[in-house]
């Protein structure tokens, strides 16, 4: 655990007492049936966004109803579930063009519904993660993988893990915050080979000395 | 307003804005810029005309009824504007429901004015092309808010369900990159690219973003109210799209609005 994390927890158990009596039957599964419902109701299609996308999978209804902190023996289910939907690659190579990745990297873009149907999808990595060196407007919510290969290597069990939790985060932590790109079907096999190689390829700026 | 003020506020925005494009090669954090704008347009906010647009509309006879707003009950009795805001949403007895200020507005246009609903909720956000009335009377409405602290209430058990039922909304994990409000404003101190975002589950960071909304955005040249705001996150978290003053938009309201209580209201605000 790092301060950070013992940072959040303060504030959150801080904020809990403070609206204690606001906040009381939060597992009120009556309320949870009508705020559902009242969603379900209120959103509705606009551009390539169609109000079918506030249904929830089982994974998202988990992580929604204990705010990203679900038990550990549904957490291990869950896992498990999103894993054995993972389609590996059918010719078992990882790796594609860094050069390829670091675009797609730097694209935001994708599935809003101000995006066209035609626009492709972008990674949007550096949203949330730093990368290379050179790059220095990157988010923080997702932690740095800068040197990333540098650390890990680019042994083949490396490469397997690194496309697995591109394809699917939640494999591997149920509420991670990061998208799905491989389960959702916003990234292609060849993107998220790039990606992978964006990594690990000693060649990529992630791993510039 | 005089034209020379006029002048001065249109020159620094331009400033500001070129300003802006460099600043990001320095790494310079979008907070960091926003506060030297601040600084530089202290005396005025370019809200200021929308708020004056607002106020017009307020007070003069419109809709097929031709009547003004002024008879409007914003939650302090009919025609009392000073401090309404610092206590939206609320429960409101003749509708039965609890309303944000731009849902409260609605009512006052299509019940006063005799507006038809479907002709505001159209377009109720401002475009280039065309400014928003609802959204300039929201703009007038929070201004005569300025300085007077958040109080809003939960004692009325619809508040209270408000409340609860925008909590479970904003932890709602659904569409294509599973995000939540919460994925992003529910961690201290992370940034999507150079961007801050605020924690929206503290007190601390729900009340400074809380009470800077309506606020004119410099990247668009408009000032945006904040039902425009969580249409524009909404977006953003890849969902389809809130309906205008939909009850789902003003239960988020509520949670976010109650969790700003005690600071004092500082809009409209300035924003990249």
């Amino acid at each position: 655990m790092n301060a950070k994390h013992i940072i959040g927890m303060v504030m959150t158990v801080s904020l809990a007492t403070a609206s204690a009596s606001v906040l009381a039957g939060s597992h009120d599964s009556k309320l949870e049936a009508k705020a559902t419902a009242i969603i379900k109701r209120d959103f509705r299609d606009k551009g390539i966004a169609k109000a079918d996308r506030v249904n929830q999978d089982a994974l998202q209804a988990a992580c929604s109803k204990y705010e990203d902190d679900v038990p550990d023996k549904l957490k291990a289910k869950l896992e498990a579930a999103q894993a054995k939907e993972i389609k590996w690659p059918a010719d078992g190579k990882y790796m594609g063009d860094w050069k390829a990745g670091e675009k797609l990297a730097q694209s935001g873009r994708g599935m809003t519904w101000s995006d066209k149907p035609e626009d492709p999808a972008g990674g949007n990595c550096y949203n949330c993660h730093q990368l290379s060196a050179k790059e220095i407007s990157y988010g923080t919510i997702g932690p740095s993988l800068r040197n990333y290969g540098n650390k890990k290597g680019m042994k083949e069990e490396v490469q397997r893990s690194v496309y697995g939790h591109i394809y699917n985060a939640k494999a591997y932590n149920a509420c991670a915050n990061m998208p799905r790109f491989g389960h959702m079907g916003i990234l292609s096999e060849a993107q998220m080979k790039d990606l992978v190689a964006l990594l690990l390829d000693p060649e990529s700026p992630v791993n510039a000395k | 307003m005089n034209t020379d003020k006029l002048a001065s506020m249109l020159l620094v925005l331009a400033f500001a804005a070129s300003g802006a494009v460099q600043a990001e090669e320095k790494a310079v954090s979008d907070s960091e810029k926003i506060e030297q704008y601040r600084e530089m347009i202290s005396d005025g906010n370019p809200a200021d005309f929308d708020e004056m647009r607002g106020e017009e509309l307020w007070k003069k006879p419109g809709g097929p009824k031709q009547a003004s707003l002024e008879k409007c009950d914003l939650g302090k009795g009919a025609g009392v504007v000073k401090g309404a805001y610092a206590e939206l949403p609320r429960y409101f007895k003749d509708t039965r429901m609890v309303q944000d200020l731009e849902s409260r507005l609605l009512t006052c246009m299509t019940t006063l004015q005799g507006i038809p609903e479907e002709e505001i909720t159209a377009k109720p956000f401002a475009s280039d092309k065309k400014p928003s009335d609802i959204s300039s009377l929201a703009s007038y409405v929070v201004g005569q808010s300025k300085g007077i602290k958040m109080a809003v209430s939960t004692k009325h058990p619809k508040e209270k369900e408000a409340y609860q039922i925008g909590k479970l909304i904003f932890n709602y994990r659904a569409g294509p990159y599973d995000f939540a409000c919460s994925t992003c404003h529910g961690t201290s101190g992370s940034r999507i690219r150079m961007q801050d975002l605020p924690n929206l589950n503290t007190k601390e960071d729900a009340q400074t973003a809380y009470t800077s909304w309506p606020a004119y955005r410099v990247s668009q040249g408009l000032t945006r109210s904040f039902q425009w705001r969580l249409n524009d996150c909404f977006r953003q978290q890849r969902f389809p799209e809130p309906k205008f003053a939909s009850e789902a938009t003003v239960a988020l309201t509520m949670f976010l609005a109650v969790n700003a209580n005690g600071a004092e209201y500082a809009g409209p605000g300035l924003k990249r």
